[in-house]
């Protein structure tokens, strides 16, 4: 049984001219132990499908499928169980750390809170202590306002947070943007590591191709609200199938290459308003190796070498 | 900064006032002075219709006055906070139910629906604190609810949600901590207004007629008709009281506002 399972989950918003789709249709797993990464850009319903795992949506929104955490439908879950089940079975780590803590309560008073609200340790001031530890903070900094903290101490507080209850599932929700590059890969190495050795499973989310292909064991690209590609880390970073996934990784050149500094990179256009898609492949009107097939044929995902998956239909002819 | 020091005088000699001041002097039967005997060196401030010293009867009415306004506005004040936050806090009907309440008792007019209450629960200091404090919550309602609304938008209460806090753990620890600045500003304001409210209804005659607060003295000087016996020395220094405290509240309650802003 998987860790987690999305069952053909699609989410409508509640919009001004009726639903607007933001997640159609996704069907994705992690294992024990896998670490799972999520990119695509701003809008593609990666957050939004990271959302649902908690139930975490506005009531505004209607989730549609099943969603299986460690095989109990989160969907059908009545209140009291849900309430248990966030944060002991699954925790989230926010992005934007400074905004996610209480600017009027010590981190440490917060850091206590999941574990006095689950009871999860008989004295939850020495779990802090070993938490803080854990993430590489003195353990006296549990007196310390968010404030007094840099933006990669407050992401390590975020990050303790999420392993205050011992979750089996870390959600990770682009957990290093407003970090500078250094801190960035000190957090992610962090929670990687962490996330490793207690044998959870971890959900990361990122706009950063590059990011996600050292850190995961696999990855699923989305684009507008569907997943186009899943494939392993690093093979779906250097060997791209689908072009959306190819000009994700083009954004982001390898330090050393001559050939990517030269290569046009970048996308034109935005991604479609969700209320309003293109017919065929959701992608064709920005694709640069379009057909004419792309406007009308419908595309799902097809074998694309060995344990991955594209939707595109140069990939299956 | 004036307006500490004024208040500062005015709570010491709150008190002081049942330790320098007998109940003796303020028994009719045992009073010392003539009928409205004006200001001299043994009655300071004169004395009023049974001969008693009005600065005497003053000292003891900042007791009563300050100590009504204190008591209404706590009693204000948690109102406030709770229909506050709770109308902020939660969505659909019950949060109209409680923003409908607190308009109601906004455009209710005060006096009218102060003058009926304080009647049919009768004259007594208790229920003139009760009247005067479930009268004037309203506003603090509306203010807290909007800061409330701001704080609710924050991604901290959606991460205490995220693991798997309540509703009250979620108002109490999250919300209550930061709208408390707001709530001790309109306090400071909110006791000013209640002060004036005390002395208009002891004024009307609905306070403890045995308590002597400065509006109960202010009643008593014009039924006792001292206006047109020419003792100004009865009418003044009670309404120049209420004025001076109510000015030092609010230029407190304006100083803390200044404080707080830009802060939450």
């Amino acid at each position: 049984m998987s860790l987690l399972e999305w069952r053909d989950v699609s989410v409508d918003y509640a919009g001004p001219d009726g639903p607007v789709p933001a997640v159609r249709g996704v069907t994705l797993s992690v294992e024990r132990g896998e670490v799972l990464g999520i990119a695509g850009e701003s809008g593609c319903g990666k957050s939004t499908l990271a959302a649902t795992v908690l139930r975490l949506l506005p009531d505004s929104a209607r989730v549609g499928g099943e969603i299986l955490l460690d095989g109990a439908d989160v969907l059908t879950m009545s209140w009291g169980k849900l309430r248990a089940a966030r944060w002991s079975d699954a925790a989230i780590v926010f992005q934007g750390a400074l905004h996610s803590l209480n600017p009027v309560q010590s981190i440490g008073k917060q850091l206590a809170e999941p574990i006095r609200l689950h009871k999860t340790a008989a004295d939850p001031d020495a779990r802090v202590r070993e938490l803080l530890e854990q993430v590489g903070l003195p353990a006296s900094r549990a007196s310390a306002y968010p404030h007094e903290l840099s933006g990669g101490q407050r992401q390590r507080v975020m990050i303790a947070m999420a392993l205050a209850c011992g979750p089996d599932l870390v959600i990770a929700d682009e957990p290093t943007t407003a970090l500078d590059v250094m801190v960035q890969a000190q957090v992610l190495d962090l929670l990687t590591g962490l996330v490793r050795d207690l044998g959870m499973g971890m959900v990361l989310i990122s706009h950063d191709l590059g990011v996600l292909g050292t850190t995961c064991d696999r990855i699923a690209v989305m684009y507008a609200g569907r997943i186009v590609e899943i494939g392993p880390g690093l093979e779906v970073f250097d060997d791209p199938q689908h072009p959306y996934t190819r000009a994700l990784a083009g954004a982001f050149p390898r330090v050393g290459d001559p050939a990517a500094r030269y290569a046009p990179v970048g996308l034109p256009g935005d991604p479609p308003y969700p209320g309003d898609l293109p017919g065929g492949c959701d992608f064709h009107p920005r694709c640069p190796v379009v057909m004419d097939a792309c406007a009308t044929a419908s595309v799902s995902l097809v074998d694309a070498g060995v344990g991955r998956v594209a939707a595109c239909l140069r990939v299956s002819s | 900064m004036a307006g500490l020091i004024i208040l500062a005088f005015f709570v010491l000699v709150a008190i002081l006032a049942p330790i320098l001041i007998s109940p003796e002097s303020l028994d009719v039967t045992k009073a010392t002075g003539e009928r409205f005997d004006p200001p001299s060196l043994a009655y300071p401030l004169g004395t009023d219709e049974d001969g008693r010293s009005i600065l005497l009867l003053l000292a003891y009415g900042t007791r009563i006055s300050l100590t009504v306004g204190l008591a209404a506005t706590l009693i204000s004040m948690v109102i406030g906070t709770a229909v506050g936050i709770m109308a902020g806090h939660f969505r659909g009907a019950g949060s109209h139910a409680l923003v409908g309440v607190t308009d109601w008792f906004l455009v209710i007019p005060f006096l009218p629906l102060a003058i009926v209450l304080a009647t049919v629960l009768g004259p007594s200091t208790l229920n003139l604190i009760i009247v005067i404090g479930i009268t004037s919550w309203a506003g603090t309602a509306r203010l807290i609810r909007a800061q409330t609304l701001s704080i609710e938008g924050r991604p901290y209460i959606e991460r205490s949600k995220a693991l798997g806090a309540g509703n009250w753990h979620q108002m109490t620890r999250h919300v209550l901590p930061n709208v408390f600045p707001l709530v001790l500003a309109n306090t400071t304001l909110t006791v000013a207004i209640v002060i004036l409210s005390e002395t208009t209804l002891s004024f009307l005659g609905l306070g403890d007629p045995l308590a002597p607060s400065w509006g109960a003295i202010l009643d008593s000087a014009f039924s006792t008709g001292a206006v047109s016996q020419g003792a100004w020395w009865y009418v003044l220094p009670p309404g120049i009281c209420v004025v001076l405290v109510v000015l030092a509240f609010t230029l407190v309650g304006r100083a803390m506002e200044r404080i707080m802003e830009g802060r939450t």
